[in-house]
Formats: C-alpha cells, sequence, structure tokens
C-alpha cells in the first residue's frame, strides 16, 4: 500500500514526466500527442461511418514499414521529396491495410471489428519479422533497421527539442476532418450512413458499400501516415515497438472527443499527458505505466456509461450496412 | 511411417490438442453469448484475467486456480452484462474497453509483483490406460490435463443444453428475435445478461488452462488474441457447439505449427509461422458466410 | 349466440378503469370492457386510438397505471404474461411474433421449462392441429410458412398453452379475402364450442361480421359499447371518428391514354433475390404521365421488388428498364428507409440526391428550404433544426412527402404511404399524390389496404407470384387477381 509521501512521491513524478518541465512537454507529451491525434481522428471518422476499424494499430505499423522502406531504399533517388514520398507511401500502406477489412466486409460480410483485430497481429508479427529478416540493420545484432536518411526525416519544429513538424500536420488534419465530416457532402454522407445506412440507400441514394469502404481506407490512412510520421519523425528506424498501443490509446481518444476531429486534438494531448506522465511514475516512482492503459479503459467506460445515447444507434445500424454490398 | 515419424506426428497432435484446450472452452462460452445476440470482444480481457488470477491463486493448487480464474472472468462479465443488457450501450465499444482495461490491469499487477515466484505448478495430465497407448492418437486424446476433459464435455453439455431444454430455446430465441420471446414471457434482459457472463467465466477458464495447463506461467498479454480467435471459432464453428468443438482443433493445430516446425527443423521464420493462425482466421471467416448466425447478433436489441 | 344469451353469459375479461401514460400522452383513460364467455368481442377504433395497448395490458405485456383486471372472475397483478396465459389468456400479435429461424415444434414451446423434446412436441402439435382444425405443415422451418400458416401457428401457439381466451391483434390486416372469410369462419367454430375471442380491428364490415359485441375506443376512452346487432357501419363509424365519419376524397377520374407519355418502362423485367428466387418474373409495366397506377398485391408476391426497380433502387436481373431520372420515393418502412430520427429536419431534407451531391454542403440554403417545406406543407415542428424524432409519426411522413415533392418529379413511386398514419394525414398524402399525377408525374402507389389502392388509382396492376397482369377498376375482380384465381 502507498502511504501519504509516496503518493506525494508519485504524482511529482507524474507532473515531472508530462508537463511540469518544458523538455517534458514538448519533448514528451506533445511528442506522443501526434500520433494519438491522426488515428484518433481516423478512427472517429470511421466510427462516424459506422465502420468499426479497431486495426489502428496494425495501419499504423504497415505505414510504419512503407516509411521505412523508402526512407532506407530511395531517399537517395527523391532527393528533397523523399520525406513526403515516405508519409504518402505511409499513408497509402494503412490505407490498404485496412482496406482488406473493407474488401471482406463488404465482399464477405464479415465483421470488420474481428478482421481488424486479426489484421493487427498480422502486422506486428509481419514487423517482427522485417526487424529480424529482410530489414534489419547491417550487423544483424539487433532486431531493428538502419537509421534512414537525413533527408527523409521529418525536420523539427523547434530545435534543441524532439518536436518535429509532424505536430502541424496532425492539427491541419484534424480541422479539415472536422470540416470534411460537418460541411462537405462527403462527411455528410458518412454520418448519414453511420446512423442509418437503410435510410441513406432509400432516400439518399447513397452507395453504402463505397461510403463504408471510404471511411475505413481513410481512417486507415491516418493511421499508416501516424507510422510514417512516428518513423521520419521520432525513431528514424523500424523497431518492434514502434508503438506502445497507439491505435488501441486512439479508440479511447476518440470516443472521449465524442467523434468530433476538433475535441480529439485536446482528448489526444490529454491521454499523451496520461501516458508520459505514467512513464514518468514507472522511472521515478516504480509505479507500473500499464496503468495508464487501464485509466484509458475506464475513461471509455465511464463516457459510454454516461453520455451513451448515440452509440446504441451505431451499433444498430452496423450490421445493416455490412449487410448490403 | 517410420518410428521416429509416429512419434513426432503423436506429439504434434498431442500438443495440437493442448493448445486447442482454451480456445475450445472460450469459443463454447462464445457460442452461448453470441446465441444469445452478443458478441463478447471482451472476450480476449476475459482470457487475459483468468490467466492472471490462475497463475496468482494456482500455487493453491490447480482446482483453485480453475474457480478463481472463472470468477475474474465473470467479473469481467458482469460489467459487459451491466453496460450492454441493462444500459442498452454498443456491446463492441464496451468489448473492447474491458478487453483494454483487463490488459492493462493484469499489465500493472504483474510488474508490481517484482520478487514473487513467476511459475506455478501446472495441472497434472491424467492418462487413461490402454486407451492412452494407441498409436499417434493415444496421447492426444487420452493423456490430457484433466481441464481437457472438462472442455470436451462443456461441448457435449452445451449441445444438449441448447437444443434439448427450454431454457436453450429461450436463449436462442432472444438472439434470434427478442420480441418473439418477450412475447412468450422470457426475461429477454436476463437471459442475455446471464448469457454474457457465463461467457465471460468461461473466458476466464479458458486463460486459466492456457496458464495451468500449457505455460505455467504468466506474461503481459499473453492472451495473444486467443479471445478474438475464439469468436472466429465461433463462426466458423457455425454457432454450434460441436461445429466449434471441429473449428478449434483446426485452430490448435494450426497453433501447434510452431512448435513443429521448431523440431522438424523447417526454415521458416519463427514470425510468420505465428501469424498463421491470425490469416486463417480471415480466409476461414471470408470463406463461411454469415448464414446461420443468430439474426440479432451484434446489434443491440431494438433493431 | 342470441343476444339475450351473450348478456347473460358469464365474463371471461373484464378490464375495469384502466389508466396507462407514456410520458406526457394518454393511452388510456378509465377504459373499460367486458367480454363474455363463448363470444366474439370485438374492439374498434383508429389508429393511436388506444387499442393494442388495452390489449397488452389484458395479456400482461403492459401493467396499467391503475386499474383491475378480472379473467374468469379472477383480479389478476397485471404486468405478467405468465400469470394471464396461466389463467387462460392467449395472444396473437398484429406483427406476428414468431422465430424465423426455428421449427413449429421449437416456436410451439417457446417460454416453457425444464427439457424440450422435438419429437413429443411434434406429436401434441398433431394432435392440436386435429382438435382445432390449424393445419400447418408439422416439419417447416417458421421462415418458410405463408403468412397464413404463420398466423395458424400462432393460434396454436395459445391454444397449446390453455388459452381459452383469444386476443387477436388486427389479425385480418396481413391476410387476403379468401383467407379473411376462413379465419372469421374458424373463429365463429372455436366461440361455438365455448372459447372466446377479443378481435381487434379497424375494419367495420368484419366486426359487425362476426362479432356478438362491439367496443370502441377514442383517444384512450371507451365511447361505444353494444351488441353488434344493436348499431351499424354508420353509428360505428360515427363513433370511431369523434365528428361525422370522413370520407377519403372520390377517387381520381383522370384517365391516360397510350398517346401520353410513358415516365417508366419496363420490358420482360425480371427479379431474382439473394436466395435465388425469382421474385418478379417477364413482367411488362408502363407508367404514363398524370396517371396514378395502384399495385395491388398479398404480402410476398413481388411487388416490393418491382417497386424497387422502378425507384430505380434495384437493377433488374433481366429484360430492360427506360424510367426518368426525377425519381420521388416514398418507402413503406418510413422509420428505416425514409429518416434518420437524430438528423435535424434540415439534414433530413438534405438526404434528398445525397448520393450524387459533390462539394460542400450548402447548409444555409438547405435550411431555408426546409424552413419553406415546414409551411408549406403544415408540418408542425419548432423549426427547421428540430430533431426529426421529436415529430409525430404524421409529421414526419409529411416531411418525406414535403422533401420527395417539393421537386419537380416524373415519377413517384410510394409503397404504403400512409401506414400508421391518422385520417387527417392519410388525406393529405393522398391529395400531394394526386397533385402530382394532375402535375404530370407519373404516380405508383402500392398500399396493404386494398380500398386504398381503390381510392387513388386511375387504373390498377396486379402482382401475383411475380407476374404483373393489368386488373379492372373492380374491387371483387382484383382480389380474385390478388389471390391467383383467373379473371372470369
Amino acid at each position: 500500500m502507498l502511504s501519504a509521501p509516496d503518493v506525494t512521491q508519485v504524482l511529482e513524478a507524474f507532473w515531472r514526466g508530462s508537463l511540469g518541465t518544458s523538455s517534458a512537454l514538448i519533448s514528451g507529451t506533445l511528442v506522443r500527442a501526434v500520433p494519438l491525434m491522426l488515428v484518433g481522428v481516423g478512427t472517429a471518422i470511421a466510427f462516424r461511418a459506422g465502420v468499426f476499424n479497431i486495426g489502428g494499430e496494425g495501419q499504423l505499423l504497415m505505414g510504419g514499414v512503407a516509411a521505412t522502406v523508402v526512407g532506407l531504399q530511395w531517399a537517395h533517388a527523391l532527393g528533397p521529396g523523399a520525406v513526403v514520398a515516405s508519409l504518402i507511401a505511409g499513408a497509402v500502406a494503412g490505407a490498404a491495410w485496412a482496406g482488406i477489412a473493407g474488401i471482406l466486409r463488404s465482399r464477405f460480410g464479415v465483421l470488420e471489428v474481428i478482421t481488424t483485430i486479426m489484421l493487427n497481429f498480422v502486422a506486428a508479427n509481419l514487423v517482427s519479422y522485417a526487424v529480424r529478416g529482410p530489414l534489419q540493420e547491417p550487423t544483424h545484432i539487433y532486431p531493428q533497421t538502419e537509421t534512414i536518411a537525413p533527408n527523409a526525416r521529418l525536420p523539427l519544429l523547434m530545435s534543441e527539442t524532439r518536436l518535429h513538424v509532424g505536430i502541424i500536420v496532425a492539427l491541419v488534419i484534424a480541422v479539415s476532418a472536422w470540416w470534411m465530416m460537418t460541411r462537405t457532402a462527403v462527411g455528410f454522407r458518412m454520418r448519414a450512413v453511420g446512423t442509418s445506412p437503410t435510410a441513406a440507400r432509400s432516400s439518399g441514394r447513397v452507395d453504402v458499400a463505397a461510403v463504408s469502404m471510404t471511411a475505413l481506407m481513410l481512417s486507415g490512412a491516418l493511421a499508416g501516415l501516424a507510422g510514417g510520421i512516428e518513423v521520419t519523425g521520432v525513431t528514424y528506424a523500424l523497431y518492434e515497438n514502434l508503438s506502445p498501443g497507439y491505435g488501441f490509446s486512439a479508440i479511447a481518444v476518440a470516443i472521449l472527443a465524442r467523434l468530433n476531429p476538433v475535441a480529439v486534438i485536446a482528448t489526444a494531448v490529454f491521454f499523451a499527458t496520461l501516458e508520459t506522465g505514467a512513464l514518468g511514475m514507472q522511472r521515478d516512482a516504480g509505479v507500473p505505466s500499464v496503468v495508464a492503459t487501464a485509466l484509458e479503459a475506464v475513461v471509455i467506460l465511464v463516457v459510454i456509461g454516461i453520455a451513451g445515447g448515440s452509440w446504441e444507434r451505431v451499433a444498430r445500424t452496423r450490421d445493416v450496412a455490412a449487410a448490403h454490398d | 511411417m517410420s518410428p521416429q515419424r509416429m512419434t513426432d506426428t503423436a506429439a504434434f497432435l498431442e500438443a495440437s490438442v493442448r493448445t486447442a484446450t482454451p480456445l475450445l472452452i472460450a469459443a463454447t462460452g462464445e457460442v452461448v453469448t453470441e446465441r444469445a445476440g452478443v458478441i463478447n470482444i471482451g472476450l480476449e480481457g476475459c482470457v487475459i484475467a483468468g490467466a492472471y488470477t490462475a497463475f496468482v491463486t494456482g500455487v493453491s493448487g490447480a482446482a483453485t486456480g480453475y474457480l478463481a480464474a472463472l470468477a475474474s472472468g465473470a467479473l469481467v462479465g458482469l460489467t459487459l452484462a451491466v453496460f450492454v443488457s441493462m444500459l442498452r450501450r454498443d456491446q463492441i465499444i464496451v468489448g473492447t474497453a474491458l478487453t483494454l482495461l483487463a490488459l492493462g490491469v493484469t499489465g500493472a499487477l504483474f510488474r508490481a509483483r517484482v520478487g514473487a515466484p513467476v511459475v506455478v505448478p501446472t495441472d497434472a495430465v491424467i492418462t487413461i490406460p490402454l486407451l492412452s497407448a494407441i498409436p499417434v492418437l493415444g496421447a492426444a486424446l487420452f493423456a490430457q490435463p484433466g481441464i481437457t476433459y472438462a472442455a470436451l464435455a462443456l461441448v457435449v453439455a452445451t449441445s444438449w443444453w441448447l437444443y434439448r431444454t427450454h431454457a436453450g430455446l429461450a436463449l436462442r430465441a432472444v438472439g434470434e428475435s427478442p420480441d418473439a420471446a418477450r412475447a412468450a414471457g422470457i426475461r429477454v434482459t436476463f437471459v442475455q445478461g446471464t448469457a454474457i457472463v457465463f461467457g465471460s467465466a468461461l473466458g476466464g477458464l479458458a486463460g486459466g488452462a492456457l496458464v495451468l495447463a500449457q505455460t505455467g506461467t504468466f506474461a503481459e498479454g499473453m492472451s495473444a488474441g486467443r479471445g478474438f480467435l475464439a469468436i472466429a471459432i465461433v463462426a466458423l464453428g457455425r454457432w454450434r457447439p460441436y461445429g466449434v468443438l471441429l473449428a478449434g482443433f483446426v485452430f490448435g493445430i494450426a497453433m501447434a505449427f510452431q512448435f513443429a516446425v521448431q523440431s522438424l527443423g523447417w526454415h521458416i521464420r519463427y514470425e510468420l509461422v505465428l501469424m498463421i493462425p491470425y490469416l486463417l482466421t480471415l480466409v476461414a471467416l471470408a470463406a463461411f458466410r454469415r448464414g446461420d448466425a443468430p439474426a440479432m447478433l451484434g446489434r443491440g436489441e431494438d433493431a | 349466440m342470441s343476444a339475450a344469451l351473450v348478456a347473460e353469459a358469464p365474463s371471461a375479461l373484464e378490464l375495469r378503469g384502466i389508466n396507462k401514460r407514456f410520458g406526457d400522452v394518454v393511452a388510456l383513460a378509465d377504459a373499460e370492457l367486458v367480454v363474455r364467455r363463448g363470444t366474439v368481442h370485438a374492439v374498434l377504433g383508429e389508429n393511436g386510438a388506444g387499442k393494442s395497448t388495452l390489449m397488452r395490458i389484458a395479456f400482461g405485456l403492459e401493467r396499467a397505471d391503475s386499474g383491475r383486471i378480472l379473467i374468469d372472475g379472477a383480479t389478476m397483478h397485471g404486468g405478467s404474461v405468465q400469470e394471464s396465459a396461466r389463467a387462460g389468456v392467449g395472444m396473437v400479435h398484429q406483427h406476428l411474433s414468431l422465430v424465423g429461424n426455428f421449427t413449429i415444434a421449437e416456436n410451439l414451446e417457446l417460454g416453457g421449462h425444464g427439457r424440450f423434446s422435438p419429437a413429443a412436441t411434434r406429436e401434441r402439435l398433431s394432435r392440436l392441429s386435429e382438435e382445432s382444425g390449424l393445419r400447418v405443415p408439422f416439419d417447416a422451418m417458421v421462415r418458410d410458412l405463408s403468412i397464413v400458416e404463420q398466423q395458424r401457428l400462432e393460434i396454436l401457439k395459445a391454444l397449446s398453452l390453455g388459452a381459452r381466451v383469444l386476443i387477436l391483434d388486427e389479425p385480418t390486416a396481413v391476410l387476403a379475402p379468401t383467407d379473411v372469410s376462413e379465419l372469421l369462419a374458424w373463429i365463429r367454430a372455436f366461440v361455438s364450442s365455448g372459447g372466446t375471442v377479443v378481435l381487434v380491428t379497424h375494419k367495420l364490415r368484419e366486426a359487425l361480421a362476426v362479432a356478438d359485441e362491439v367496443t370502441v375506443l377514442r383517444r384512450g376512452r371507451v365511447v361505444l359499447s353494444a351488441a353488434a346487432g344493436a348499431t351499424d357501419e354508420t353509428r360505428l363509424a360515427a363513433s370511431i371518428f369523434s365528428d361525422a365519419a370522413p370520407t377519403l376524397s372520390p377517387p381520381s377520374t383522370f384517365s391516360a391514354t397510350s398517346t401520353t407519355a410513358a415516365v417508366f418502362e419496363a420490358a420482360d423485367v425480371s427479379v431474382i433475390d439473394a436466395g435465388g428466387v425469382t421474385r418478379v418474373h417477364s413482367a411488362n409495366v408502363i407508367v404514363r404521365r398524370g396517371e396514378i397506377l395502384g399495385v395491388a398485391a398479398v404480402d410476398g408476391s413481388g411487388h416490393r421488388e418491382l417497386l424497387q426497380v422502378m425507384a430505380a433502387l434495384r437493377r433488374p436481373d433481366r429484360g430492360v428498364v427506360r424510367g426518368a431520372s426525377r425519381i420521388a420515393f416514398i418507402p413503406a418502412d418510413r422509420a428505416r428507409d425514409a429518416i434518420i430520427g437524430e438528423f435535424t429536419l434540415t439534414e433530413n431534407v438534405a438526404l434528398h440526391g445525397l448520393g450524387a451531391r459533390r462539394g460542400v454542403m450548402p447548409w444555409t440554403s438547405l435550411m431555408a428550404h426546409t424552413a419553406g417545406l415546414i409551411t408549406r406543407f403544415g408540418v408542425v415542428a419548432s423549426s427547421a433544426k428540430a430533431q426529426m424524432r421529436t415529430l409525430s409519426g404524421g409529421n414526419q411522413q409529411r416531411v418525406v412527402v414535403a422533401r420527395e415533392l417539393a421537386h419537380e418529379v416524373d415519377l413517384v413511386v410510394a409503397d404504403n404511404p400512409t401506414r400508421g398514419l391518422d385520417l387527417k394525414a392519410t388525406t393529405f398524402v393522398h391529395e400531394q399524390l394526386r397533385r402530382a399525377a394532375r402535375n404530370g408525374a407519373g404516380v405508383v402507389v402500392h398500399s396493404s389496404d386494398l380500398d386504398e389502392v381503390l381510392a387513388l388509382a386511375t387504373r390498377v396492376v396486379v402482382v401475383f407470384h411475380g407476374a404483373v397482369l393489368d386488373a379492372p377498376l373492380d374491387r371483387d375482380a382484383i382480389g380474385k387477381a390478388m389471390l391467383g384465381a383467373t379473371a372470369a
């Protein structure tokens, strides 16, 4: 059991690890918020469209793999365009990985919840294989790739910190996603399909399967982009533990934001704070950091418990959407 | 077949059955849950919760470990039942949250146990005389831990209960047409909630079997998707206990393949072999459409 | 039973001073109903008058806020299906409550206890079927039964639980005319052998033909209770509708000639469903400007698929279709296909043509357009920003009709456009459909209620077993054709 001084010590460790120092805030928390924001926005879009993409983790990893391959193999040939090419490759890989689940859903009526989870495991094993097999660094000692060329790396936003321009990308995408969902025909179609696929089809003449597929692949693209940004902006190489579960945390991020992409900005920073704070607690006070995962789950349950209303409808209509191909 | 080959095959089959046991237990529970119209995405959480509980309590004997594992799964299931059957919240989101919660809590508790023993005695193998001596298949079928025999009995009992009792009939009606069930005086919320708790408790037991009959230790995230695989096995088994029995063994073989690869000295990367069960799931789900699925599966009751 | 005997018979079911509210809505106010043993008692009333609620309370599916329920003179606690079933009350619901993926035996046994033996159930079923004269194919899955067979099974189910008082909630709504007379004959036979029937209906003719006594509900109150012989259609109609019975406007008189331009043309069209069953078979249909084509059919005849082809929501599997591009579609299932309850009225209006829309949503002009529709079509709603689900069913349907008919259209396809609406809303929808035809659109209407088809149509086709046949504007001839009898 923790005694009173311990509690103070733990909270101090949390504070120092997350927000208490400018380096913890900028190089720790904000850097960590970037992937949460991107995958969170993608998850929010998919859920709004009635597509339960639980595969952000796998899509992020595949994006990381693709970005690494571009950064390692073609950085020289691409010159100044290498970063952008890496990020595009990441987004495309993420979209394609999600697209597998999309095809299984539209062609065979398989619940995307199960397929995206299975694809997470496949992706994790693929990364393990890649960093021990074809992509392993030349000495063949460490399970990781060589570092990518400097011209394939994202520029830093502030010197002397680890904060890279990826955060600008994430912010712009969050706001754009909000604009898309509320102001454009594409976004309204997704909301309509997510709330009532039958009405969207019969009264709006909407191609429900196509809209679901678009939403799923878009969310996959954002997760893949997040993976690309992690490689080009943070790790500069592919590791097995490229993602400490960003894909899962992002579900909590999206739900706490009530699937509003702009609110995702705040909830992503909130969960990043939780996670870096928990790491600080582990480092300085010996409290296991996985506590943060449990805390995220509790947040989901509390939010769903209190503000359930709109969620029921999403669940109810989901299968109908899967049934129409 | 050469004697060496026969021994290898026998060992492989024995490992397959042993590996299939947790999957079979979890999937049998999930058949009951899904027949009541609910997909339990929290099943993975039940498995890890059961695994951890069995790991902690298993020192006092396998029976204690199994009971504690059942109880921890039931606790996760009770939470799911309250949210899904009573509060009518989305079963997928709540299930996902519970899986994350269980993974996080067990991980934290495990790391906090620095210095505590990391091994638990495993459940003894019960060898049935004569039958276990049958070449190739003997060990696979008649020299297994007690929990394997219990799992087989569970399949038989569940099938009988679903198709030959009024309670089973009522449960299936809830998953097909809650309105019709209600009109027949069946308490839909209660039946569905009970089905969730039952399936989750078996998910916990599956985790217990994983620790007490297979690994003898705990590792963070050791459920490794077994709860999700069980959901896939249910679909592959056409939502019937005997179908699940068959599908469970197919998956057991796929998972035991990693041991075979090592012992056969094949040059296939380990990571690629580990992918097989997950890829198999994807292929199996695509190949077998949801034709026989309970009509209300995954939908929230008022659809 | 003679009127005198009826009055003397002891009561089988008594509902006394029943009150029930749903939120702010009063569903029943001091409702009284006395059903005597060995009689048929018809309960009449408009949609929403409280008939179904009263019956659900009698059967224990709902609990009354206050009031007493007596079965064979014994007071019930209420609110429990088991209790009323034990007391001998059974109910056959308007929407049949059978499990499609179950066998007949499994359906029959639903709600029982202990072991379940399909063989024993089958035996009991065949005995029961023999005694009651209700025949069903024992070994079929329920989803493969016809509506009539499903209804028989529902009645058998109630009888097998020992029901002596049967509540039949609008049992004829889903039946074809000859099946209706068969059912009514069965009801008379059942009461003459000592049973009791409460028949909920909105069809006066039926009620007077079969009932010993009638009770009329209006807005949750009993406004008339009398022996059937002591009243007539006019008086019943007057008490069902508070004022003098409003009549539907007279049939349209326009008659399209072959020279009028076609807005839809199907040549040799076939539709095959996912299960490989041919739903529409080599159909030839033309819809011309200015006409209202009535489509008459009993459930499951393939007319639904035909309407989907007309509305361009489904491509035929064979044959050629030529149709206008400006199509208005009013689907049968409003909550499912026409509206999104949690969206605003503006968003619901914006669904129109959403599939083909590009770029930015013009929300400001859409809101103004919706506000205009609210005024023009007399929708009762706080504003264009109101959530659709806050509106009453009638007003939701007004929004749907407004959305679909506000633009110039060439073809209107309406499937049961007035289902569940009260008379005022029904009249409104009918007016709008007629106006669309007058303005030059071709209008196609299907209704489960043949009288509604006849009231609207300038020409009628019958769909039977996937075949589309021309029919004269004659009620009897159409009724026969709907059942596949060749018109003599």
